[in-house]
């Protein structure tokens, strides 16, 4: 089936029946049929990790409805428009986050909401996007691999909204926003000497600054911003029964709405964060390894199409955007299972949420956007 | 056209180096996935047997039942401790922020002392973790009330009905009974930790304490379901604790009432024992105090006041008083002297006031300074003549003295089914040698016969040295406790009597002189006991007794107005009764009381009443 799928993908170029209609409405029929299987997967898993409520289920069917029509709206924008907005988008994305640092709403302690009246907006979810576009338009305006000048400033872009989400302060989404913009650069042919050293710089000074430059009180601080949300103890505790939850589901599971530490609410967050635990304790390693195959399908899927894209900029926005979408995946199973420390990153297309979902379709749907406007550029 | 040519150009090499590196980005995601998967089979594979168990222990718990502790009665049915259901303010700490802050807002809706607070933190000391603990007891209902409307204010907060011991009887027969308290830390060492798991309270003295195993009972268990905020879902398993045996006590409630009204006012000691079963009738130490508060702690003012008392209330003098028996010592030394046939009935001497060893100035003087004149052993018992013993114990000797004491119960416990009881001393020449050192003296045979020197008995042992006196020698352990019952069963179990044996008689009619002057003691018109006969409906046999605090010197008189409170003589009695069928023998001292016949002996003769008329009443 996946293979079919790929496959198919790279004869695209041959046009006939359902596939022709797919392409004229600009729909990549693999990647939208990855998409779905995901979203059925994430409601079969959500009905039993929300314990059953009929109107979480309900509001997360509306909000998946409300993603899917944005990512079809989203292919219909052809990939040049995306290019000579992208610096708008960034710089309107860049003065909202200025924005609600000054003026934004603060929920769970921290500031990230744009309170426009009728709705509330989360400015740090555009930069999802704004910040790898931002990057992908400067890099194709020169001929690459870019010069060491051109990298300067390309950091400067995604570390400047990557500081101002840290401070709000928000993680997750500035690991995500900055990923996305490092992506941009690794694919850009930057040398590996450069990417070498930069890694190494960075795993040589983090712990010479942690032992030698901060004090106590300082680390302490480091700590809190790291996890702001949860004291040491809580978020012990969350990871402590998140992995005996993934441990006791074993090879096989205990059987979908039978996890006995998600439905007698001993996991925190079940229907959030946390649903892959839920998940792996339900379905067993059998269960997760089927997970992973689809979000791989997916991911490879994007991989072709970022391969196949035929504008610089499509096809470094399209491949940090899949890389990205891995990065989700990573981090949030990551810090389930206890292997990374806990920074709030949903679980895409699973985790209950109408945010990430909307930012993730839009994803979707540039990434289609990218493949299904091919032949109109080269016609 | 250079334009374009240029940018095609770059274009391939960009495309090639993209391509490349997207290669690389896929080797990196496979990877990453590998890794993940490899945590799976760590977490889901290998150590899944240890998170089975960890989320086994999350969702199943094992709550231990602490069995109903067996209910205590006496011999008529009477119940002397029972549990009531009582609410109880319950805190679990680990599911408490600010412990304090709590104990705070909690004093707003229900008052607490500062020992409740200072007992919880105690208890919390020695607790399990998400052990349930006590800050208040005894709550009422409007308390009850007032915390339950504002309950989700407070979670980890709750109220628990328990049951709680009550004595109804509030301080009555304390000293037999005693009470139960909270496990301290000393206990909960000694106690099996399984079938103490979920027990609060353990007795403390008394038959309470004594007969724990019995009354305790059984642990159960239950083993819930519960989810992440503790609520329990449902009850998987459950076995039953089984319910503590209830206890039938010998001791006659109205009898015990009697004895402590009797001794109201005064220090001393009550044992009044069942002459054919060594039952314990009736067992008072007074001052006593009431149990109740002790149940739950009792605050540390209180529990001062009583334990620095000078009349020592906490103190049980019935089995741990310590008294010369003076005159009371008199018929068994009285028996010895018949059955080593050193006397006879009829054979007399002749008091002149005191008496004298030979080759020693010192006198040993009777209480009557002008003397009884020719005094028989009947004479020498009626009026307490204590030349007469003089003489005998010099004749006897301490050796045959101590031999034949022996036998009825002196100089060792009693085997009264309460702890901590003295065993007194029953001096000797080999005591004497091992405990100081030291030779017998002849003059110390003197005294030793008139009860006096180094002579201690307890008030109980009094009444086993009476009860087997009455019992032509057959010697029974005290008991209080006759039977047990299985809780929801009707049929008694009897425990056996300790038949200790008999002593052997050389002479029955040494006994039956030994008994009619006894009898004389009180229905004579000599008898030093004579006012308590009066309107008496049965025949009383009876010692008196003085029993000296301290020793007075030579010639110097015993000045009984001057004379400080605590230092004057204690007053004794020993009796039987009825006199021809002896069902009841009765003990009493009164702590500085001065007259064995003016204030003992009419002590006995109230609990002699209470028991024997009303015997008679409902027989």
């Amino acid at each position: 089936m996946a293979r079919s799928a790929l496959s198919q993908g790279f004869e695209s170029q041959k046009n006939s029946g359902a596939q022709g209609f797919f392409q004229s409405i600009h729909i990549d029929w693999p990647l939208m049929t990855g998409v779905l299987v995901l979203c059925v997967f994430g409601l079969v898993i959500l009905y039993s990790a929300s314990g059953e409520d009929w109107g979480t289920m309900t509001r997360q069917m509306i909000w998946m409805c409300i993603a899917l029509t944005v990512m079809i709206l989203t292919a219909q924008i052809p990939p040049h428009h995306l290019e000579f907005w992208a610096p708008w988008v960034f710089g309107i994305g860049l003065m909202f986050l200025v924005l609600v640092l000054l003026f934004g709403d603060v929920g769970k302690g921290a500031q990230r909401w744009l309170n426009f009246g009728l709705f509330r907006f989360q400015p740090s979810e555009m930069m999802k996007f704004a910040v790898p576009m931002m990057v992908a338009w400067y890099m194709a305006t020169k001929p690459l691999p870019p010069s060491s000048k051109r990298i300067m400033v390309a950091l400067l872009i995604i570390l400047i909204p990557v500081g101002l989400i840290a401070k709000q302060p928000d993680l997750g989404t500035s690991l995500l926003v900055g990923s996305a913009g490092l992506f941009v650069l690794l694919l850009t042919g930057i040398s590996w000497f450069l990417i070498g050293s930069f890694l190494v710089t960075l795993a040589a000074v983090a712990p010479m600054v942690w032992f030698f430059y901060m004090h106590d009180y300082q680390r302490q601080r480091v700590l809190t911003f790291l996890n702001p949300e949860n004291d040491p103890l809580g978020s012990g505790y969350h990871i402590i029964q998140s992995k005996i939850a993934i441990g006791s589901g074993g090879l096989y599971g205990k059987g979908w709405l039978n996890g006995t530490q998600s439905q007698l609410d001993f996991l925190p967050e079940r229907s959030t964060d946390f649903i892959f635990a839920v998940f792996a304790e339900e379905f067993g390693l059998v269960g997760v390894v089927g997970l992973l195959a689809i979000y791989l399908y997916i991911i490879f899927r994007g991989l072709v199409i970022a391969v196949q894209a035929q504008s610089t900029f499509g096809r470094l926005l399209a491949g940090s955007l899949v890389l990205t979408f891995m990065v989700y995946i990573i981090v949030n199973i990551g810090m389930v299972s206890g292997l990374l420390p806990v920074v709030g990153v949903p679980l895409p297309l699973v985790s209950y949420g109408g945010t990430s979902l909307v930012t993730l379709m839009i994803a979707f749907g540039v990434l289609m956007s990218i493949h299904t406007h091919r032949k109109l550029l080269t016609s | 056209m250079a334009d374009t040519q240029l940018k095609l150009k770059d274009h391939l090499r960009e495309s090639r180096i993209f391509t490349s590196r997207v290669i690389f980005a896929g080797i990196g995601v496979a990877m990453l996935v590998l890794v993940i998967i490899m945590r799976m089979i760590y977490l889901q594979v290998m150590s899944h047997d240890h998170f089975t168990t960890l989320s086994q222990n999350n969702r199943v718990s094992i709550v231990p039942v602490p069995p109903t502790r067996g209910l205590i009665f006496d011999r008529n049915g009477e119940v002397l401790a029972q549990n009531l259901p009582s609410f109880s303010l319950e805190l679990v700490p680990e599911k408490i922020d600010d412990l304090d802050a709590t104990i705070k807002a909690l004093s707003e809706i229900i008052s607490f002392s500062e020992n409740d607070v200072s007992q919880f933190q105690k208890a919390r000391k020695r607790s399990k973790a998400y052990q349930s603990l006590p800050l208040r007891f005894r709550l009422d209902e409007e308390e009850v009330a007032r915390f339950s409307i504002r309950q989700h204010q407070f979670p980890g907060v709750e109220i628990k009905a328990r049951l709680m011991r009550e004595y109804p009887h509030g301080s009555l027969a304390v000293h037999a009974l005693g009470y139960v308290g909270r496990i301290n830390e000393a206990e909960m060492a000694v106690l099996d930790p399984a079938d103490y798991n979920g027990t609060t309270h353990v007795g403390k003295t008394g038959v309470e304490r004594f007969y724990e195993d019995i009354l305790h009972g059984d642990v159960g268990f239950r083993k819930i379901e519960s989810n992440a905020r503790g609520r329990i879902l449902r009850v998987l398993e459950e076995e039953r604790p089984k319910p503590g045996h209830n206890i039938f006590l010998n001791l006659d409630i109205v009898v015990q009432k009697a004895a402590e009204e009797a001794l109201q006012g005064k220090r001393g000691a009550v044992v009044a024992l069942d002459v054919k079963t060594g039952g314990v009738i009736a067992l008072a130490s007074m001052p006593g105090f009431d149990p109740n508060p002790f149940v739950n702690g009792i605050d540390a003012k209180s529990y001062h006041r009583l334990a620095n008392s000078v009349d020592r209330p906490l103190f049980n003098r019935a089995i741990k008083g310590r008294y010369p028996p003076g005159s009371t010592l008199k018929p068994f030394v009285g028996l010895a002297g018949l059955e080593y046939d050193e006397v006879h009935g009829g054979s007399d001497i002749s008091c002149i006031g005191w008496y004298q060893l030979k080759n020693d100035e010192h006198k040993y003087r009777d209480w009557k300074k002008t003397g009884h004149g020719s005094v028989t052993l009947d004479d020498a018992m009626r009026e307490s003549c204590d030349v007469y013993f003089y003489d005998l114990a010099l004749r006897l000797g301490i050796d045959r003295i101590y031999e034949f004491n022996k036998n009825f119960g002196f100089g060792r416990v009693t085997g009264v089914d309460i702890l901590g009881e003295t065993s007194g001393l029953l001096p000797s020449r080999e005591w004497k040698r091992r405990a100081k050192r030291e030779a017998w003296y002849p003059g110390e045979t003197l005294i030793t016969g008139i009860g006096q020197g180094f002579n201690v008995t307890s008030p109980i042992q009094l009444a086993v040295g009476m009860s087997i006196l009455a019992n032509y020698g057959l010697h029974i352990n005290p008991k209080l406790v006759y039977a047990t019952q299985e809780s929801g069963k009707g049929t008694l179990e009897y425990l056996p009597l300790e038949v200790v044996g008999t002593i052997p008689i050389v002479k029955k009619e040494n006994w039956d002189y030994m008994m009619a002057s006894l009898k004389s003691v009180v229905h004579s018109h000599r008898g030093t006991a004579r006012s308590i006969a009066k309107g008496a409906k049965y025949t009383i046999a009876g010692k008196t007794g003085t029993a000296q605090v301290f020793g007075i010197a030579q010639e110097e008189e015993y000045d009984q107005e001057n004379l400080e409170d605590h230092l004057r003589d204690h007053a004794l009695f020993i009796a039987y009764a009825p006199a021809e069928d002896p069902q009841i023998a009765v003990s009493v001292i009164v702590e500085n009381g001065e007259s064995g016949g003016g204030v003992a002996a009419p002590i006995a003769r109230v609990v002699l009443d209470a028991f024997l008329l009303r015997k008679n009443k409902s027989g």
